[in-house]
């Protein structure tokens, strides 16, 4: 989470997709040449200028959007700022930001990110970021300390306990090399099974429910051949026309996604174009944008053959439109029909099945994406100290996993402090 | 008037005075007798890990230490030797003797006015220092004043049911220093240390012993290198035993350490044998170094025994060792419990906040060891002369040097138990080496002026060389001329990571110290990547500083025990801020507001 400082930073400003219309936002030193890059040329300062967004790697259309640019220092963060305004689809949205942080130099912003550039150039009032200052102390205070009570304390035990074994480990290896000549400096070198062991036992919370599926709906992308009935399912799943249905090959040519409530737990689904080669510009990119949902599904529908299923960790194969007949049948597809209504109750069974796995069950910890991040930092730097001699290095490693559960626990300096604080404010903002 | 004048001729004293002289002040140093100078008063060995990175640091900047332990080595030890290079840490067993010369020729070459006495109290002119007071009335005026006097202040010793007062054996305790030293608020604590009985060499048993040779290879702690090295003797290894055990065990009861007589806190790295025996009950030996103090002497100093338990006790744990069975103690063992100052009290440049001009540096900041003592001086001595003759400060960085980390502890966090240097205490180890010195601190030497005509001299070609050794493993070469089957090119600085390279890119360089460094800067180069991006983070809250009148009671939504904890520590930016232990981020977020506005 270290923050080079002089890097370009880019993040949706607007509220979270789909909507209507979503703002990209891009600060920093490279933001201009972004703009030229995606954009083609460079917009005029100030005016809203209608751009077709290209991914200059490969020519491909990203959108139709509009392009602003505030020259720094006169612009909210002091920097130069890029503003893009394209449609509001997740997929639309996703490439747009996919293509402008591959540029070296150009990162994800962190949270609260452009408001801290801002006060850092001091183009935020700083009487109003003091108004805000008191209200975010508390709420970082208690944020913190919700942290540490969640699941009735559970995450501060593990923490605790980690912490413990951590210093531990790095009382052993420091041992080795401030005490090298002498004997308690020369006992049991050899560290490698206990940082690997910790390292799993911290890979295996981090990867543990996380919070967030629960707070957006858990994601269910239905995938298969144009026409193979997608959208007709989403609506009989939804039991709302929600997508357009229609026996054209092709009609769906963005991505569709439908907030749904089944049995009280939230879901997302997502009707993606159909997957297969298409010479339509339009739904080429359709097609593109599906094959990206597809990854990032949380539980995939297959209405495809059966012999292209795509790999996938929660996988539900279905047999769609089996109310009409045909000769081959597959003994594992679920047979659904959005016209008779056939196996759609099985469906939402199998759905809130699956999604209970991804849940956190009450008892369990549920950890937030920067939670996450952090025990899979430290996880990764005990399973790469196990593979070290130098002490000094498994020895730095056991620091950058200390440093590491520390930010959890809100132990450290002023930067992770800085990092929540400005996290309190809207992206973007 | 003396523009620096410096109390005590320790090892910070000594620095500090050769440091002030070099900068071009006029310096003065008082001591109880100028033939004490560079008196070893412990262990005879200089350097170590930790330690013996801050040596070359002093050296980089032109110091004396590193220089005087060339000239005095009879025994050297890299260790570490086998480990990465960053925590190599060279020492050397010094000839005593031979070592206190070097200091008093060293100190005699660098202009320094040696004046034997004894300061009574520090005289003070509206709020700053402006000389002191000898105890035979006589006043010498000085615009700044260096304290060192180590374990000199309100000193008391202990051994079995002994007392006496007084520091070092044999001097006078400078109690009136004392007294206005704690009436200027500055008394923080005490603390205690101790040191073994020394034996006389030829009643011990060598044979008995695992003998211990100095390193084939001939390093030296300076960059200058020694041109008349003494010849080297080999130090010995024994073993305390479970009948010695038994003889401290039933010794405890005289000893002052459990009987409650002492109370300041011990060094938890430098326990006394009795500690030791006490808290690790079930071992049943600890090693004991037998340590030559000099060529031409008989003394040895057992290190690891350490202890304040009564004569008969020490005799009979000596001759309860093996192979020292009939050695005969030349002067037995103490603890001493001394006052020191607190020197969350100083600045970074070691200088009292309250009192302008006015300079601790040494063990009464409640450090321990020479080096850390010798490092101290150096800071002190270098600003104390830029702030009486009007020169840039010397501000050494935690990033930068073990020197910089070491004052930042101090100054920050205080101490509770004698502070010595551990790499462990450094975020940037791996860039922080005892062969990188002259590299990390040299130029800033170069800057301050700091270095002597040949030194200098030294120190640009090695940064030259160093420039030239990286410019020469930035140069592309096939997998295939290493003799590996791969044809891309790469520099040579990401071959070198290869362990089945590093010896075909070392064929293909010059060898020096300078490629050798380079190539050590290759092997940690991802490492050093990341340390330097954590840095840079430092770096923005280190620019919001916090005004050395910053009321922190003002600040709103804190509380009192936050307020207390940064009133005690007195961060000079946002980043010491967030290093104190117990701040809680409430606090330090209602702080960087509180900077906020008032920078507004």
């Amino acid at each position: 989470m270290a923050l080079g400082a002089g890097d370009t930073i880019v993040a949706l400003s607007s509220g979270r997709p789909p909507a209507a219309i979503a703002v990209v936002r891009t600060s920093g030193p490279r933001a201009s040449a972004l703009a030229q890059q995606v954009a083609g040329s460079l917009p005029p300062a100030r005016q809203a200028t209608l751009r077709r967004l290209i991914d200059p790697t490969d020519g491909n259309i990203i959108d139709d959007a509009l392009v602003i640019r505030f020259a720094g220092p006169h612009s909210a963060t002091g920097e130069d700022v890029v503003e893009y305004q394209c449609h509001g689809g997740r997929a639309t949205v996703d490439a747009l930001i996919a293509v402008l942080v591959r540029e070296s130099g150009v990162r994800l912003a962190e949270p609260g990110e452009f408001t801290r550039r801002a006060l850092a150039n001091g183009r935020l009032d700083l009487t109003e970021a003091e108004g805000l200052a008191d209200l975010l102390a508390a709420e970082t205070d208690l944020q913190r300390r919700s942290a540490m009570v969640r699941a009735g304390g559970g995450l501060r035990v593990r923490l605790d306990r980690w912490r413990e074994q951590l210093l531990s480990l790095s009382a052993r290896a420091e041992v080795a090399i401030d005490y090298a000549d002498e004997e308690d400096g020369s006992l049991d070198n050899d560290l490698s099974g206990a940082l690997g062991d910790l390292s799993t036992e911290i890979r295996m919370l981090a990867e543990s429910p996380r919070v967030e599926p629960l707070r957006d709906g858990i994601r269910v992308v239905l995938a298969g051949p144009p026409n193979a009935g997608k959208s007709s399912l989403l609506n009989a799943l939804v039991q709302a026309e929600r997508a357009i249905v229609t026996p054209i090959a092709g009609t769906t040519r963005d991505v569709i996604e439908v907030p749904v409530s089944i049995s009280g737990i939230p879901f997302v689904l997502v009707d993606t174009a159909g997957l297969h080669e298409s010479d339509d510009e339009v739904e080429a990119i359709g097609i593109a944008r599906a094959r990206q949902e597809t990854s990032s599904a949380d539980i995939l529908l297959w209405l495809g053959a059966a012999e292209a299923t795509p790999v996938h960790e929660r996988l539900i194969v279905l047999l769609p439109k089996s109310d009409i007949p045909r000769d081959e049948a597959s003994n594992h597809a679920l047979p659904v029909s959005s016209h008779t209504g056939q196996g759609i109750p099985e469906l939402s069974t199998k759905l809130v099945g699956l999604a209970l796995k991804l849940l956190p069950r009450k008892d369990e910890i549920a950890l937030v994406r920067r939670e996450r991040d952090l025990l899979a930092e430290a996880s990764d730097a005990l399973a790469r100290a196990a593979s070290l001699t130098d002490p000094v290095l498994v020895a730095e490693e056991l620091r950058v996993a200390r440093t590491a559960i520390d930010r959890i626990a809100g132990r450290a300096g002023v930067e992770d402090l800085l990092d929540t604080l400005f996290g309190r404010f809207c992206l973007g903002k | 008037m003396f523009d620096v004048l410096v109390i005590g001729g320790g090892h910070a004293g000594c620095e500090a005075a050769c440091a002030a002289a070099r900068r071009g002040a006029r310096t003065v140093l008082v001591t109880y007798r100028s033939d004490d100078l560079g008196q070893m008063s412990c262990n005879p060995s200089i350097g170590g890990v930790g330690k013996g990175h801050l040596v070359r640091e002093v050296d980089a900047m032109g110091g004396i230490m590193a220089i005087a332990a060339d000239r005095a080595a009879i025994h050297r030890r890299m260790l570490n030797a086998s480990k990465g290079s960053a925590v190599r840490g060279p020492r050397v067993q010094a000839d005593r003797r031979a070592y206190r010369l070097a200091i008093q020729s060293l100190v005699a070459a660098s202009g320094v006015e040696v004046m034997e006495g004894e300061v009574s109290s520090l005289r003070f002119s509206g709020t700053g220092v402006d000389g002191v007071e000898l105890s035979d009335g006589l006043f010498v005026s000085a615009r700044t004043v260096i304290v060192t006097t180590g374990t000199f202040l309100a000193a008391t010793m202990f051994r079995g049911d002994e007392r006496w007062a007084g520091g070092r054996q044999g001097s006078n305790a400078a109690n009136r220093l004392g007294a206005q030293v704690r009436e200027l608020g500055l008394a923080q604590g005490r603390l205690k240390t101790g040191t073994p009985p020394r034996l006389d060499g030829r009643t011990i048993d060598w044979a008995a012993t695992q003998p211990q040779p100095s390193d084939g290879v001939a390093w030296n702690m300076a960059l200058a290198g020694n041109d008349a090295p003494l010849p080297q003797l080999a130090c010995a290894i024994t073993r305390t035993n479970v009948r010695s055990h038994e003889v401290i065990r039933r010794g405890l009861e005289s000893s002052p350490l459990f009987s409650g007589s002492i109370e300041g806190r011990g060094p938890r790295y430098c326990p006394s044998i009795e500690d030791k025996v006490h808290r690790f009950g079930e071992r049943d030996g600890h090693q004991v170094f037998l340590e030559p103090e000099g060529i031409n002497d008989h003394l040895v100093y057992p290190n690891g025994i350490s202890t304040s338990l009564a004569r008969d006790v020490q005799q009979d744990l000596v001759r309860s060792i093996v192979g020292l069975e009939r050695a005969e103690i030349v002067q037995f063992g103490y603890a001493v419990e001394y006052e020191f100052a607190d020197p969350r009290r100083l600045d970074a440049s070691l200088q009292h906040r309250d009192v302008p001009g006015l300079y601790f540096a040494g063990q009464i900041n409640g450090t321990t060891g020479y080096e850390e003592a010798s490092a101290q001086g150096l800071v002190a001595g270098l600003n104390a002369a830029a702030e009486s003759i009007g020169l840039v400060a010397a501000h050494f960085d935690r990033g930068e040097s073990y020197i910089g980390v070491m004052v930042d502890d101090l100054t920050l966090q205080g101490v509770t138990e004698p502070y010595r240097m551990l790499t462990a205490r450094s975020e940037y180890r791996l860039y922080l080496r005892a062969d990188n010195a002259v590299t990390r601190l040299g130029p800033m030497a170069i800057e301050l002026g700091t270095l002597r005509g040949p030194q200098e001299t030294l120190v640009r070609s090695h940064l030259e060389g160093k420039a030239k050794a990286s410019a020469a493993l930035a140069q592309l070469v096939s997998g295939e001329q290493l003799g590996v089957a791969d044809k891309a090119r790469k520099p040579l600085f990401e071959w070198v990571r290869r362990d089945d390279l590093m010896d075909s890119v070392r064929s293909m360089l010059p060898s020096s110290p300078a490629v050798d460094e380079a190539i050590d800067d290759a092997v940690y180069a991802p490492y050093l990547h990341r340390q330097r991006v954590e840095l840079a983070v430092r770096q923005r809250d280190r620019e919001t500083a916090i005004p050395g009148d910053f009321d922190f009671a003002s600040v709103p939504g804190m509380s009192t025990e936050m307020q207390e904890r940064f009133i005690a520590a007195s961060p000079a930016d946002l980043d010491q801020a967030s290093r104190i232990a117990g701040v809680t981020p409430a606090a330090l977020s209602a702080l960087h507001f509180a900077l906020a506005r008032r920078a507004a």
